[in-house]
Protein backbone atom coordinates (compact mmCIF):
# COMPACT_ATOMS: atom_id res chain seq x y z
CA UNK A 1 0.00 0.00 0.00
CA UNK A 2 2.49 2.65 1.10
CA UNK A 3 4.78 1.17 -1.79
CA UNK A 4 3.12 1.85 -3.96
CA UNK A 5 5.19 3.58 -6.20
CA UNK A 6 3.64 6.51 -8.34
CA UNK A 7 6.62 6.19 -11.01
CA UNK A 8 8.59 3.32 -12.97
CA UNK A 9 11.80 3.53 -10.92
CA UNK A 10 13.13 0.47 -11.91
CA UNK A 11 12.73 1.47 -15.87
CA UNK A 12 14.09 5.00 -15.09
CA UNK A 13 17.12 3.64 -13.26
CA UNK A 14 18.14 2.42 -16.87
CA UNK A 15 18.46 5.77 -18.16
CA UNK A 16 21.05 6.67 -15.50
CA UNK A 17 24.29 5.29 -16.36
CA UNK A 18 26.32 6.52 -13.21
CA UNK A 19 23.32 4.20 -10.79
CA UNK A 20 25.31 1.38 -12.02
CA UNK A 21 28.48 2.14 -10.31
CA UNK A 22 29.58 0.51 -7.52
CA UNK A 23 31.27 2.89 -4.43
CA UNK A 24 33.08 0.60 -1.90
CA UNK A 25 31.93 -2.61 -3.52
CA UNK A 26 28.07 -1.50 -2.70
CA UNK A 27 25.32 -0.46 -5.55
CA UNK A 28 25.35 3.17 -5.09
CA UNK A 29 22.54 4.72 -3.30
CA UNK A 30 22.00 8.23 -4.25
CA UNK A 31 21.10 10.75 -1.75
CA UNK A 32 21.91 14.33 -2.21
CA UNK A 33 19.34 15.35 -5.08
CA UNK A 34 19.13 18.49 -3.09
CA UNK A 35 22.82 19.52 -4.14
CA UNK A 36 22.72 18.00 -7.69
CA UNK A 37 21.37 15.74 -9.52
CA UNK A 38 22.27 12.31 -12.10
CA UNK A 39 21.76 12.70 -15.67
CA UNK A 40 20.00 10.81 -17.77
CA UNK A 41 21.16 9.28 -21.11
CA UNK A 42 18.86 11.35 -22.70
CA UNK A 43 20.45 14.45 -21.32
CA UNK A 44 23.90 13.25 -21.98
CA UNK A 45 23.45 12.40 -25.47
CA UNK A 46 22.08 16.03 -26.80
CA UNK A 47 25.39 16.98 -25.20
CA UNK A 48 27.42 14.80 -27.41
CA UNK A 49 25.41 15.50 -30.68
CA UNK A 50 25.82 18.72 -29.90
CA UNK A 51 29.44 18.50 -30.00
CA UNK A 52 29.56 15.78 -32.57
CA UNK A 53 27.11 17.17 -35.21
CA UNK A 54 26.59 20.62 -35.30
CA UNK A 55 28.61 22.81 -32.77
CA UNK A 56 29.10 26.43 -33.73
CA UNK A 57 28.01 29.78 -32.03
CA UNK A 58 24.31 30.78 -31.79
CA UNK A 59 22.95 34.15 -33.55
CA UNK A 60 25.75 35.38 -35.72
CA UNK A 61 26.09 32.77 -38.65
CA UNK A 62 24.34 32.04 -41.54
CA UNK A 63 25.63 28.97 -42.41
CA UNK A 64 24.13 25.37 -41.83
CA UNK A 65 25.29 24.51 -38.64
CA UNK A 66 24.93 28.02 -36.87
CA UNK A 67 21.22 27.77 -37.84
CA UNK A 68 20.89 24.38 -36.24
CA UNK A 69 22.30 25.01 -33.09
CA UNK A 70 20.39 28.39 -32.89
CA UNK A 71 17.28 26.58 -33.40
CA UNK A 72 18.27 24.36 -30.80
CA UNK A 73 19.18 26.66 -28.47
CA UNK A 74 16.08 29.03 -28.87
CA UNK A 75 13.75 25.77 -29.01
CA UNK A 76 15.16 25.01 -25.87
CA UNK A 77 14.07 28.60 -24.16
CA UNK A 78 10.71 27.64 -25.28
CA UNK A 79 10.53 24.04 -23.47
CA UNK A 80 11.85 25.68 -20.43
CA UNK A 81 10.16 28.75 -20.42
CA UNK A 82 6.97 26.56 -21.07
CA UNK A 83 7.80 23.95 -18.07
CA UNK A 84 7.81 27.24 -15.23
CA UNK A 85 4.68 28.72 -17.12
CA UNK A 86 6.71 32.02 -18.29
CA UNK A 87 6.90 33.31 -21.79
CA UNK A 88 10.38 32.50 -23.53
CA UNK A 89 10.94 36.07 -24.22
CA UNK A 90 10.37 36.34 -20.55
CA UNK A 91 13.42 33.78 -19.38
CA UNK A 92 17.11 34.75 -19.43
CA UNK A 93 19.41 31.66 -19.29
CA UNK A 94 22.53 32.24 -16.58
CA UNK A 95 24.75 29.51 -15.22
CA UNK A 96 22.47 28.73 -12.19
CA UNK A 97 20.50 30.62 -9.31
CA UNK A 98 23.63 32.07 -8.09
CA UNK A 99 23.91 34.07 -11.27
CA UNK A 100 20.24 34.60 -11.32
CA UNK A 101 20.20 36.59 -7.73
CA UNK A 102 23.12 38.28 -8.30
CA UNK A 103 21.98 39.70 -12.06
CA UNK A 104 18.90 40.82 -10.35
CA UNK A 105 21.09 42.34 -8.00
CA UNK A 106 23.40 44.75 -10.60
CA UNK A 107 20.71 45.01 -12.95
CA UNK A 108 17.89 45.48 -10.81
CA UNK A 109 19.07 46.53 -7.67
CA UNK A 110 21.76 49.15 -8.70
CA UNK A 111 18.82 51.57 -9.96
CA UNK A 112 16.01 50.90 -7.71
CA UNK A 113 17.55 50.21 -4.19
CA UNK A 114 18.58 53.28 -2.44
CA UNK A 115 19.74 54.60 0.65
CA UNK A 116 17.43 54.07 3.94
CA UNK A 117 15.49 51.44 1.62
CA UNK A 118 14.42 47.97 3.24
CA UNK A 119 15.61 44.38 1.67
CA UNK A 120 13.36 41.45 3.01
CA UNK A 121 14.31 37.60 2.87
CA UNK A 122 14.42 35.00 5.36
CA UNK A 123 16.42 33.07 7.46
CA UNK A 124 15.76 29.43 5.73
CA UNK A 125 17.40 31.00 2.64
CA UNK A 126 20.05 29.55 1.34
CA UNK A 127 23.87 31.68 0.96
CA UNK A 128 22.92 32.62 -2.87
CA UNK A 129 19.07 34.45 -1.66
CA UNK A 130 20.93 36.41 1.71
CA UNK A 131 24.46 36.95 0.29
CA UNK A 132 23.74 38.88 -2.84
CA UNK A 133 21.01 40.88 -0.45
CA UNK A 134 23.42 41.83 2.15
CA UNK A 135 26.13 43.10 -0.76
CA UNK A 136 23.42 45.25 -2.09
CA UNK A 137 22.11 46.81 1.19
CA UNK A 138 26.13 47.91 2.24
CA UNK A 139 26.90 49.38 -1.11
CA UNK A 140 22.93 51.36 -1.19
CA UNK A 141 23.17 51.71 2.72
CA UNK A 142 19.96 49.72 2.55
CA UNK A 143 18.56 47.44 5.99
CA UNK A 144 18.64 43.70 4.80
CA UNK A 145 15.64 42.26 7.58
CA UNK A 146 15.33 38.58 7.63
CA UNK A 147 11.93 37.12 8.81
CA UNK A 148 12.18 34.18 11.25
CA UNK A 149 10.13 30.75 11.26
CA UNK A 150 7.81 29.36 13.92
CA UNK A 151 8.88 26.21 15.71
CA UNK A 152 7.80 23.83 12.70
CA UNK A 153 10.04 25.18 10.16
CA UNK A 154 7.69 27.22 8.96
CA UNK A 155 7.78 30.99 8.01
CA UNK A 156 6.29 33.91 10.73
CA UNK A 157 3.88 34.94 8.34
CA UNK A 158 3.20 37.51 11.24
CA UNK A 159 6.82 38.80 11.30
CA UNK A 160 6.97 39.13 7.50
CA UNK A 161 3.15 41.06 7.70
CA UNK A 162 4.98 43.63 10.15
CA UNK A 163 7.97 43.93 8.44
CA UNK A 164 5.69 44.63 5.00
CA UNK A 165 4.66 47.97 7.48
CA UNK A 166 8.12 48.91 6.31
CA UNK A 167 7.28 48.89 2.78
CA UNK A 168 10.50 46.98 1.43
CA UNK A 169 11.48 47.61 -2.07
CA UNK A 170 12.50 43.56 -2.66
CA UNK A 171 10.97 40.75 -1.35
CA UNK A 172 13.39 37.57 -1.83
CA UNK A 173 11.97 34.20 -0.42
CA UNK A 174 12.71 30.81 -0.99
CA UNK A 175 9.89 28.60 -2.73
CA UNK A 176 11.11 25.01 -1.37
CA UNK A 177 14.23 25.21 2.06
CA UNK A 178 17.17 22.78 0.34
CA UNK A 179 17.44 22.07 4.51
CA UNK A 180 14.15 21.53 5.80
CA UNK A 181 11.92 21.23 2.46
CA UNK A 182 9.32 23.54 3.94
CA UNK A 183 7.41 24.22 0.62
CA UNK A 184 6.36 28.23 1.44
CA UNK A 185 3.11 29.51 0.20
CA UNK A 186 5.22 31.77 -2.64
CA UNK A 187 1.76 33.13 -3.92
CA UNK A 188 0.56 34.44 -0.82
CA UNK A 189 3.54 36.02 0.12
CA UNK A 190 4.10 37.51 -3.20
CA UNK A 191 0.41 39.03 -3.25
CA UNK A 192 1.14 40.36 -0.30
CA UNK A 193 4.32 41.82 -1.08
CA UNK A 194 3.19 43.49 -3.89
CA UNK A 195 0.47 44.94 -1.99
CA UNK A 196 2.96 46.33 -0.16
CA UNK A 197 5.02 47.97 -3.09
CA UNK A 198 7.45 45.10 -3.20
CA UNK A 199 9.39 43.77 -5.78
CA UNK A 200 9.34 39.78 -5.45
CA UNK A 201 12.67 37.05 -6.10
CA UNK A 202 11.74 33.41 -5.27
CA UNK A 203 14.29 31.05 -5.66
CA UNK A 204 13.15 28.32 -7.13
CA UNK A 205 16.24 25.96 -6.74
CA UNK A 206 14.53 23.27 -4.63
CA UNK A 207 10.97 23.42 -5.97
CA UNK A 208 11.27 23.38 -10.22
CA UNK A 209 12.75 19.77 -10.15
CA UNK A 210 10.26 18.42 -7.72
CA UNK A 211 6.96 19.83 -8.22
CA UNK A 212 4.85 21.85 -10.89
CA UNK A 213 5.75 25.35 -11.29
CA UNK A 214 3.92 27.96 -12.67
CA UNK A 215 5.57 31.38 -12.70
CA UNK A 216 2.43 33.48 -13.51
CA UNK A 217 0.52 31.36 -11.02
CA UNK A 218 2.94 32.84 -8.53
CA UNK A 219 2.87 36.43 -9.48
CA UNK A 220 6.33 36.89 -8.92
CA UNK A 221 8.51 39.53 -10.47
CA UNK A 222 11.66 37.09 -10.41
CA UNK A 223 11.84 33.24 -10.26
CA UNK A 224 15.08 31.73 -10.68
CA UNK A 225 16.03 27.94 -11.01
CA UNK A 226 19.17 25.51 -11.53
CA UNK A 227 19.60 22.96 -14.39
CA UNK A 228 21.97 20.77 -12.84
CA UNK A 229 19.28 20.07 -9.64
CA UNK A 230 16.84 18.65 -12.62
CA UNK A 231 18.36 16.42 -14.43
CA UNK A 232 20.05 18.91 -16.37
CA UNK A 233 24.08 19.88 -16.79
CA UNK A 234 26.01 22.03 -14.39
CA UNK A 235 26.38 25.30 -15.56
CA UNK A 236 23.10 26.21 -17.19
CA UNK A 237 19.75 27.54 -15.22
CA UNK A 238 17.15 30.45 -16.31
CA UNK A 239 16.03 33.59 -14.49
CA UNK A 240 12.13 34.52 -15.50
CA UNK A 241 11.42 37.61 -14.65
CA UNK A 242 8.51 40.07 -15.82
CA UNK A 243 8.92 41.90 -19.54
CA UNK A 244 8.35 45.18 -18.13
CA UNK A 245 11.10 44.52 -15.14
CA UNK A 246 13.34 43.23 -17.92
CA UNK A 247 13.07 46.09 -20.30
CA UNK A 248 13.38 48.62 -17.86
CA UNK A 249 16.64 47.20 -16.68
CA UNK A 250 20.23 47.90 -17.50
CA UNK A 251 22.30 44.89 -18.66
CA UNK A 252 24.17 42.40 -16.22
CA UNK A 253 27.36 42.08 -18.58
CA UNK A 254 28.24 44.24 -20.95
CA UNK A 255 29.86 42.26 -24.64
CA UNK A 256 29.02 40.46 -27.60
CA UNK A 257 24.89 39.21 -28.11
CA UNK A 258 23.70 41.56 -25.78
CA UNK A 259 24.13 44.99 -28.05
CA UNK A 260 22.05 46.08 -30.82
CA UNK A 261 24.52 48.49 -31.98
CA UNK A 262 28.07 49.73 -30.48
CA UNK A 263 29.64 53.23 -31.12
CA UNK A 264 32.48 54.32 -29.74
CA UNK A 265 30.72 56.64 -27.21
CA UNK A 266 27.85 54.92 -26.24
CA UNK A 267 26.11 51.47 -26.95
CA UNK A 268 22.35 50.57 -27.38
CA UNK A 269 20.63 47.10 -25.89
CA UNK A 270 19.77 43.62 -27.83
CA UNK A 271 16.10 42.84 -26.73
CA UNK A 272 15.16 41.34 -23.85
CA UNK A 273 16.01 38.11 -23.01
CA UNK A 274 19.47 38.41 -25.20
CA UNK A 275 20.26 41.78 -23.67
CA UNK A 276 21.09 39.62 -20.41
CA UNK A 277 22.92 36.73 -22.05
CA UNK A 278 26.11 38.47 -23.10
CA UNK A 279 29.26 37.03 -25.15
CA UNK A 280 29.36 33.45 -26.42
CA UNK A 281 26.55 31.42 -24.47
CA UNK A 282 26.56 27.94 -23.11
CA UNK A 283 24.69 26.57 -25.88
CA UNK A 284 25.83 23.24 -25.04
CA UNK A 285 24.55 22.94 -21.45
CA UNK A 286 21.21 25.02 -22.34
CA UNK A 287 19.92 22.58 -25.06
CA UNK A 288 21.05 19.87 -22.60
CA UNK A 289 18.62 21.64 -20.02
CA UNK A 290 16.07 21.54 -22.98
CA UNK A 291 16.60 17.97 -22.88
CA UNK A 292 15.77 17.53 -18.99
CA UNK A 293 12.60 19.43 -19.18
CA UNK A 294 11.46 17.13 -21.96
CA UNK A 295 12.42 13.94 -19.61
CA UNK A 296 10.88 15.89 -16.63
CA UNK A 297 7.46 16.57 -18.82
CA UNK A 298 7.29 13.02 -19.89
CA UNK A 299 7.55 11.78 -16.15
CA UNK A 300 4.68 14.50 -15.27
CA UNK A 301 5.88 16.32 -12.28
CA UNK A 302 2.49 15.89 -10.19
CA UNK A 303 3.89 12.39 -10.17
CA UNK A 304 7.33 13.56 -9.72
CA UNK A 305 5.93 15.28 -6.54
CA UNK A 306 3.81 12.05 -5.58
CA UNK A 307 6.82 9.59 -5.98
CA UNK A 308 9.01 11.92 -4.00
CA UNK A 309 5.92 12.31 -1.01
CA UNK A 310 5.91 8.80 -0.71
CA UNK A 311 9.28 7.90 -0.82
CA UNK A 312 9.41 10.98 1.87
CA UNK A 313 6.71 9.39 4.47
CA UNK A 314 8.65 5.99 4.16
CA UNK A 315 11.66 7.73 5.25
CA UNK A 316 10.33 9.31 8.07
CA UNK A 317 8.60 6.54 9.12
CA UNK A 318 11.54 4.32 9.03
CA UNK A 319 14.30 6.51 10.06
CA UNK A 320 12.61 7.55 12.85
CA UNK A 321 12.38 4.03 14.42
CA UNK A 322 16.15 4.43 14.27
CA UNK A 323 17.24 4.99 17.69
CA UNK A 324 18.72 8.53 18.47
CA UNK A 325 17.07 9.94 15.19
CA UNK A 326 16.04 13.93 15.19
CA UNK A 327 14.63 14.95 12.47
CA UNK A 328 14.49 18.79 11.13
CA UNK A 329 11.53 20.65 9.89
CA UNK A 330 7.68 20.47 9.19
CA UNK A 331 6.18 17.16 10.09
CA UNK A 332 3.50 17.92 8.05
CA UNK A 333 4.16 16.02 4.93
CA UNK A 334 2.00 18.42 2.65
CA UNK A 335 4.44 21.23 3.77
CA UNK A 336 7.36 19.43 2.81
CA UNK A 337 9.39 18.52 -0.32
CA UNK A 338 11.57 15.14 -0.40
CA UNK A 339 14.25 16.37 1.58
CA UNK A 340 15.26 14.67 5.21
CA UNK A 341 17.45 16.82 7.25
CA UNK A 342 18.85 14.79 10.81
CA UNK A 343 21.05 13.86 13.17
CA UNK A 344 22.14 11.10 14.55
CA UNK A 345 22.76 11.00 18.66
CA UNK A 346 25.83 12.84 18.70
CA UNK A 347 27.14 10.96 15.70
CA UNK A 348 28.82 14.23 13.47
CA UNK A 349 26.91 14.66 10.43
CA UNK A 350 30.52 14.03 8.51
CA UNK A 351 31.58 11.49 10.78
CA UNK A 352 28.04 9.83 9.61
CA UNK A 353 28.85 10.83 5.95
CA UNK A 354 32.12 8.88 5.86
CA UNK A 355 30.29 5.98 7.08
CA UNK A 356 27.60 5.72 5.17
CA UNK A 357 29.96 6.28 2.38
CA UNK A 358 31.19 2.83 2.67
CA UNK A 359 27.90 1.64 2.46
CA UNK A 360 27.74 3.42 -1.03
CA UNK A 361 25.02 5.51 -0.01
CA UNK A 362 25.91 9.56 -0.34
CA UNK A 363 24.19 12.02 1.58
CA UNK A 364 24.65 15.30 2.52
CA UNK A 365 26.75 16.36 5.77
CA UNK A 366 27.32 20.19 7.04
CA UNK A 367 25.92 23.88 7.23
CA UNK A 368 24.25 22.67 3.43
CA UNK A 369 25.00 26.13 2.65
CA UNK A 370 22.54 27.79 5.20
CA UNK A 371 24.32 29.01 7.73
CA UNK A 372 21.84 31.39 9.11
CA UNK A 373 19.16 28.62 9.29
CA UNK A 374 22.14 26.37 11.21
CA UNK A 375 22.27 29.21 13.63
CA UNK A 376 17.99 28.60 14.18
CA UNK A 377 18.22 24.93 14.62
CA UNK A 378 21.18 25.47 16.86
CA UNK A 379 23.08 22.59 15.45
CA UNK A 380 26.63 23.09 13.32
CA UNK A 381 25.30 21.16 11.04
CA UNK A 382 22.98 18.44 9.37
CA UNK A 383 22.69 15.77 7.92
CA UNK A 384 20.54 15.79 4.84
CA UNK A 385 19.10 13.12 2.58
CA UNK A 386 17.10 14.21 -0.63
CA UNK A 387 15.30 12.02 -3.24
CA UNK A 388 14.29 11.99 -6.72
CA UNK A 389 12.99 10.40 -9.74
CA UNK A 390 15.15 7.77 -9.22
CA UNK A 391 15.16 6.79 -5.76
CA UNK A 392 13.39 3.73 -4.68
CA UNK A 393 12.71 2.18 -1.24
CA UNK A 394 15.48 -0.07 -1.12
CA UNK A 395 17.45 3.29 -1.27
CA UNK A 396 15.77 4.46 2.03
CA UNK A 397 16.32 0.48 3.78
CA UNK A 398 19.79 0.90 2.22
CA UNK A 399 20.43 4.79 4.45
CA UNK A 400 18.46 2.56 7.60
CA UNK A 401 21.15 0.16 7.43
CA UNK A 402 23.47 2.58 7.48
CA UNK A 403 22.33 4.35 10.44
CA UNK A 404 22.27 1.05 12.87
CA UNK A 405 25.72 0.23 11.36
CA UNK A 406 26.75 4.24 12.66
CA UNK A 407 25.33 3.03 15.81
CA UNK A 408 27.25 0.48 16.01
CA UNK A 409 30.43 1.70 15.26
CA UNK A 410 29.93 4.47 17.47
CA UNK A 411 28.66 2.25 20.20
CA UNK A 412 25.04 3.85 20.78
CA UNK B 1 39.98 0.61 5.58
CA UNK B 2 36.77 0.72 6.53
CA UNK B 3 35.02 3.10 8.92
CA UNK B 4 35.22 1.19 12.32
CA UNK B 5 39.24 1.45 11.48
CA UNK B 6 38.76 5.08 11.41
CA UNK B 7 36.88 5.56 14.20
CA UNK B 8 38.48 3.47 16.88
CA UNK B 9 37.94 3.06 20.35
CA UNK B 10 40.37 6.01 21.13
CA UNK B 11 39.12 8.54 18.62
CA UNK B 12 35.64 7.84 20.52
CA UNK B 13 37.05 8.45 23.42
CA UNK B 14 38.67 11.46 23.21
CA UNK B 15 35.33 12.45 21.20
CA UNK B 16 32.92 11.81 24.10
CA UNK B 17 35.65 12.76 26.81
CA UNK B 18 37.93 15.44 25.76
CA UNK B 19 41.40 16.10 27.57
CA UNK B 20 42.14 20.05 28.07
CA UNK B 21 38.65 20.84 27.03
CA UNK B 22 37.70 24.28 28.01
CA UNK B 23 38.99 27.99 28.85
CA UNK B 24 41.49 29.39 30.68
CA UNK B 25 41.28 32.05 33.40
CA UNK B 26 44.40 33.12 32.00
CA UNK B 27 46.16 32.77 28.82
CA UNK B 28 48.71 35.21 26.78
CA UNK B 29 47.91 33.42 23.05
CA UNK B 30 44.35 32.81 21.86
CA UNK B 31 43.54 31.20 18.74
CA UNK B 32 40.50 30.64 16.55
CA UNK B 33 39.63 28.91 13.54
CA UNK B 34 37.24 27.05 11.84
CA UNK B 35 36.68 24.05 9.11
CA UNK B 36 33.90 25.81 6.25
CA UNK B 37 33.65 22.00 4.99
CA UNK B 38 32.35 20.16 8.57
CA UNK B 39 31.78 23.58 10.59
CA UNK B 40 34.78 22.13 12.85
CA UNK B 41 35.78 25.23 15.51
CA UNK B 42 38.31 25.08 17.40
CA UNK B 43 39.61 27.62 19.83
CA UNK B 44 43.22 26.99 21.73
CA UNK B 45 44.34 28.87 24.67
CA UNK B 46 47.82 28.68 26.29
CA UNK B 47 49.71 30.20 29.06
CA UNK B 48 52.86 30.77 28.90
CA UNK B 49 55.53 29.93 31.31
CA UNK B 50 59.41 30.69 32.37
CA UNK B 51 61.40 29.58 29.26
CA UNK B 52 58.59 30.21 26.23
CA UNK B 53 57.03 26.96 27.78
CA UNK B 54 53.73 25.61 27.31
CA UNK B 55 52.62 25.66 30.88
CA UNK B 56 49.27 25.31 30.90
CA UNK B 57 47.01 24.38 27.25
CA UNK B 58 42.95 24.25 26.71
CA UNK B 59 41.05 23.83 23.94
CA UNK B 60 37.28 24.10 23.06
CA UNK B 61 34.88 23.65 20.14
CA UNK B 62 32.48 21.73 18.10
CA UNK B 63 32.47 19.63 15.48
CA UNK B 64 33.33 16.08 14.40
CA UNK B 65 34.58 12.82 16.18
CA UNK B 66 38.13 13.63 14.02
CA UNK B 67 38.20 17.02 14.67
CA UNK B 68 37.56 17.23 18.46
CA UNK B 69 39.71 14.08 19.19
CA UNK B 70 43.14 15.29 17.39
CA UNK B 71 42.67 18.58 18.91
CA UNK B 72 42.34 17.11 21.87
CA UNK B 73 45.62 14.79 21.94
CA UNK B 74 47.35 17.73 20.61
CA UNK B 75 47.20 19.55 23.58
CA UNK B 76 48.19 17.14 25.57
CA UNK B 77 51.32 16.35 23.62
CA UNK B 78 51.64 20.25 23.79
CA UNK B 79 51.69 20.38 27.59
CA UNK B 80 55.07 21.41 28.59
CA UNK B 81 56.87 22.04 25.22
CA UNK B 82 59.04 24.90 24.03
CA UNK B 83 56.69 26.94 21.75
CA UNK B 84 59.36 26.73 19.32
CA UNK B 85 58.41 22.71 19.07
CA UNK B 86 55.40 23.61 17.66
CA UNK B 87 57.25 25.12 14.69
CA UNK B 88 58.74 20.95 13.29
CA UNK B 89 54.76 19.92 14.10
CA UNK B 90 53.96 17.96 11.03
CA UNK B 91 51.06 16.21 9.50
CA UNK B 92 52.32 12.96 9.90
CA UNK B 93 52.78 13.78 14.14
CA UNK B 94 48.93 14.44 14.02
CA UNK B 95 48.11 11.25 12.30
CA UNK B 96 50.37 8.73 14.14
CA UNK B 97 48.31 10.27 17.44
CA UNK B 98 45.31 9.12 15.72
CA UNK B 99 46.39 5.82 15.15
CA UNK B 100 46.80 6.62 10.98
CA UNK B 101 43.84 6.45 10.13
CA UNK B 102 43.16 6.47 6.05
CA UNK B 103 41.76 10.06 5.59
CA UNK B 104 40.43 11.11 2.45
CA UNK B 105 41.31 14.50 1.06
CA UNK B 106 38.38 16.52 2.63
CA UNK B 107 38.43 14.45 6.01
CA UNK B 108 42.07 15.56 6.32
CA UNK B 109 41.23 18.67 7.13
CA UNK B 110 39.58 17.54 10.13
CA UNK B 111 42.31 15.70 11.61
CA UNK B 112 44.48 19.19 10.88
CA UNK B 113 42.46 21.85 11.89
CA UNK B 114 43.84 22.24 15.85
CA UNK B 115 47.54 22.03 14.60
CA UNK B 116 45.95 24.76 12.02
CA UNK B 117 44.88 26.70 15.29
CA UNK B 118 48.05 26.09 17.54
CA UNK B 119 50.50 27.12 14.73
CA UNK B 120 48.25 29.97 14.25
CA UNK B 121 48.77 31.43 17.66
CA UNK B 122 52.13 30.18 18.77
CA UNK B 123 53.36 31.97 15.22
CA UNK B 124 51.61 35.28 16.05
CA UNK B 125 52.80 35.12 19.48
CA UNK B 126 56.47 34.77 18.54
CA UNK B 127 55.89 37.37 15.90
CA UNK B 128 55.19 39.80 18.33
CA UNK B 129 58.26 38.93 21.00
CA UNK B 130 60.66 39.19 18.41
CA UNK B 131 59.42 42.29 17.12
CA UNK B 132 59.44 43.50 20.82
Amino acid sequence: MLKAETLDVERIRQDFPILQRKVHGQRLVYLDNAATSQKPKQVIDTLVDYYSRYNSNVHRTVYTLGEEATEAYESSRKRVARFVGAAPRELVFVRGTTEASNLVRFAWGEKSVKSGDTIVTTIMEHHSNIVPWQLLAKQKGAKLKFVGMLPDGTLDMAQFEEVLKESPRLVAVTHCSNVLGTINDVTRICSKAKKAGATTFVDGAQAVPHMPVDVSTIGCDFYAFSGHKMLGPTGIGALAGRKELLSEMEPFQGGGEMIREVFLDHSTWNDVPHKFEAGTVNIADTIGLGAAVDYLTTLGMARVRNHELGLLKYAMETLSKVKGFQHYGPQDMALKGGVVSFNLADIHPHDLATILDEEGVAIRSGHQCAQPLMGWLDVAATCRASFYVYNSYDDIDALCAGLEKARSIFKI
Amino acid sequence: MSASDIYKELILDYYRNPRNFGKLDQFDISSHDTNPLCGDEIDIQIKVGNGNKIEQIKFFGKGCAISQASASMLTELAKGKDLTWVKQLAKEDILRLLGNPDLGPSRIKCALLGMKVLKTGVYGYLGTKLED
